[in-house]
């Protein structure tokens, strides 16, 4: 009898003890987590402060008068606002205008063209039956691993010295027209659209190009959305090969414009003015992304590749 | 194919009797023929489709693909090789005139240098921070959309423009060779009592050049590699944690036995990607140095590869840019090679 309550009061003792320490333990976590938790926002903060700085940098320089800018102590907030950077960008020398239009131009129509040539491509691998269709695929995959440059050194010889392109929008958009990549992310999607549907249709009568039109792109449409951003987006921070083959206002892009006016005013750089053109060029770009974030970050995930 | 072979075989017992065949047989029989050869036409008119749709991306990667790897290596091979004389209708000699051209280049060492190093110091720095981002982010609950946003940003922004911001940030506005200004990047250090520091304008030496330099290209290369490891963490099958858990493991051991293990074939991924870009690394140099590759003052200092394969092409030497760029195919290669055996020996999947 006495051994049975000693026991359980032992017994009961250990319980309150675990109990007990189970909750300093439980507190002790906590305060752990907490702690971690504060440290990791941060650090995000921190990086994100890194990352959004030039940005914030590039904003406030363009509002900011040129005596403003060049204090010997920058200012983080300007004290003046001014509006007229922007305007110089459009009627000065660098002419933003004439290369805003210059690259929409040749983004539109290379994005335009470049979806047709992908869609009746991608179409041919995924659904349709030929001889060699296996070989010329993993052909076409096999030139992805090849550098770029290795294909500039022949293309310019073959546009600039042999077609004559040097200066015409041809040159801009013929050679970029095919990506295999897109080809090989469109035909992968094509690929999940059940086989049924193409037979259904086939019963039916219908032709395979309109079987493309109403089923197999409207199906495949976050893809297209997704190639068509990059597509533009591409363009316009397009910068080596435009520069090696265009020389003229005409034809000249965006960012080899930017890039080669000097925006040097009474023998120093001005500053403000530059920042005002590099943020006219960047802020489309940041409106396409705040719009097709999603597409965007899709497209990416599975190329590696930029622009 | 299929009705084809059906078709065969149900001519074939009629063949085999070599009965007389009879006026209807004969007209069935006919029909069979006629339909055969239709079916053949149909498989052919099909055959003849698929390479209809592929017409036009054929005829473009023929011309702007296929014959530049040819071209490409027969150039590099022929001594002096000259675009604008080959089609004035002068030839070349075989030879490896142009590859030893190109490695006595004056620049070459100095190209091969900055690309070399930018690469081996970015890659590591830029992965290391981008797991650190990812494995933090994957561990908190508020504004995680927010902070995932604001490190995917330097993806979608133009190389060249944000180039030229940093340019603006770490240089100093100098009149007759005395700051006007000294830049927010000094001026930030000022605070913690640090002199101005002469970072990419004249006379500034190619190690304070490299530093903008990494600062910017790790900057850039960032958004990737987050994207890539923080799809690879939220795959990762919860229970393995669960278990560390129970174990009492350290999060640090966590972080090095499990989370890096697990990670290992997106690490490998964003690795190789990162080497291959490192190696071909431009816009940035022209972002912040613009087209002289380097400081006012010490143009072609900054150079790398990629920038000498460019100022070969521009300048009608196709010879030498197709040995330079045969150069570069190289070492990416070697060094896609050695990375892919690295991480097969390290990677778990």
């Amino acid at each position: 009898m006495s051994l049975n309550t000693v026991n359980s009061s032992t017994q009961n003792a250990a319980k309150g003890m675990k109990e007990k320490d189970v909750k300093v333990v439980s507190k002790r976590q906590t305060v752990t987590k907490v702690l971690v938790q504060i440290g990791l926002y941060f650090f995000l903060t921190i990086v994100a402060i890194a990352v959004i700085f030039p940005f914030y940098w590039m904003l406030i320089s363009s509002v900011k008068t040129v005596d403003e800018y060049n204090l010997y102590n920058p200012t983080l907030w300007p004290t003046e606002f001014v509006w007229g950077n922007f305007k110089e960008a459009f009627v000065g020398e660098l002419h933003l205008g004439q290369l805003f239009g210059n690259t929409v131009l040749v983004g539109v129509v290379s994005t335009l063209l470049s979806l047709v040539v992908t869609v009746l491509s991608a179409y041919a691998f995924a659904r349709l039956d030929f001889k060699g269709k296996n070989f010329l695929f993993g052909a076409m995959l096999a030139t992805m691993m090849i550098p770029g440059e290795l294909f500039t050194v022949t293309n310019y010889i073959t546009v600039v010295n042999w077609l004559n392109w040097k200066n015409t929008f041809a040159a801009l958009i013929v050679p970029f027209l095919v990506s295999v990549f897109y080809i090989y992310l469109l035909r992968q999607n094509f690929m999940q659209i059940p086989n049924e549907l193409y037979l259904a249709a086939k019963v039916d009568g219908t032709s395979d190009l309109k079987y493309l039109w109403k089923v197999m792109i409207p199906l495949a449409s976050p893809t297209l959305i997704s190639i068509t951003i990059l597509k533009m987006m591409g363009a316009w921070n397009s910068y080596i090969w435009p520069k090696l083959v265009t020389s003229d206002l005409a034809h000249k892009l965006v960012t080899v414009g930017i890039r080669e006016y000097g925006f040097i005013q009474d023998g120093v750089t001005n500053f403000p003015a530059q920042m005002a053109a590099v943020l006219l060029v960047t802020i489309p770009l940041l409106i396409v992304f705040i719009l097709f974030r999603k597409y965007i970050m899709r497209g990416v995930s599975r190329s590696g590749i930029k622009g | 194919m299929k009705e084809q072979e059906k078709d065969f075989v149900e001519e074939t017992p009629a063949a085999v009797e070599g009965t007389p065949l009879t006026e209807a047989e004969q007209a069935e029989q006919d029909l069979r023929e006629k339909r055969r050869k239709r079916n053949a036409i149909k498989a052919r008119l099909r055959n003849l489709k698929g390479w209809v749709y592929l017409l036009p991306a054929l005829v473009l990667l023929a011309a702007f693909t296929l014959w530049p790897i040819i071209n490409t290596l027969r150039i590099a091979f022929l001594n002096g090789y000259n675009g604008l004389a080959e089609v004035g209708g002068a030839t070349f000699a075989f030879g490896f005139q142009n590859f030893v051209n190109v490695v006595n280049f004056p620049d070459f060492l100095v190209c091969l240098r900055n690309t070399l190093l930018l690469t081996v110091i970015t890659v590591p720095i830029s992965t290391m921070l981008a797991l650190l981002i990812a494995v933090a982010l994957n561990s908190i609950k508020w504004l995680k959309k927010v902070y995932q946003t604001i490190f995917f940003l330097p993806y979608v922004t133009n190389a060249i423009a944000i180039g030229m911001v940093f340019n603006a940030m770490f240089g100093e506005v100098l009149i007759n060779g005395t700051p006007l200004s000294i830049g927010i990047i000094n001026s930030i250090l000022g605070v913690f009592g640090i002199e101005p520091i002469n970072w990419i304008n004249v006379g500034s030496s190619t190690f304070n050049n490299m530093v903008v330099l990494i600062i910017y290209i790790v900057w850039n290369a960032l958004p990737f590699k987050i994207l890539v490891l923080l799809g690879g963490l939220q795959n990762v099958d919860k229970q393995y944690y669960d278990a560390a858990k129970v174990d009492g493991a350290s999060r640090w051991r966590v972080f090095w036995r499990v989370t890096v293990p697990l990670l290992s074939p997106m690490i490998t991924y964003v690795v190789i990607t990162g080497f291959i870009g490192g190696f071909k690394e431009y816009t940035s140099v022209v972002g912040i140095f613009g087209d002289s590759m380097g400081a006012p003052a010490a143009p072609g200092s900054m150079n790398t590869m990629v920038g000498l394969i460019y100022d070969c092409i521009a300048k009608n030497n196709g010879g030498l840019a197709a040995a330079a760029a045969l150069i570069l195919f190289l070492i990416i290669l070697v060094a896609t090679i050695i990375n892919l055996y690295v991480s097969k020996k390290k990677t778990h999947y």
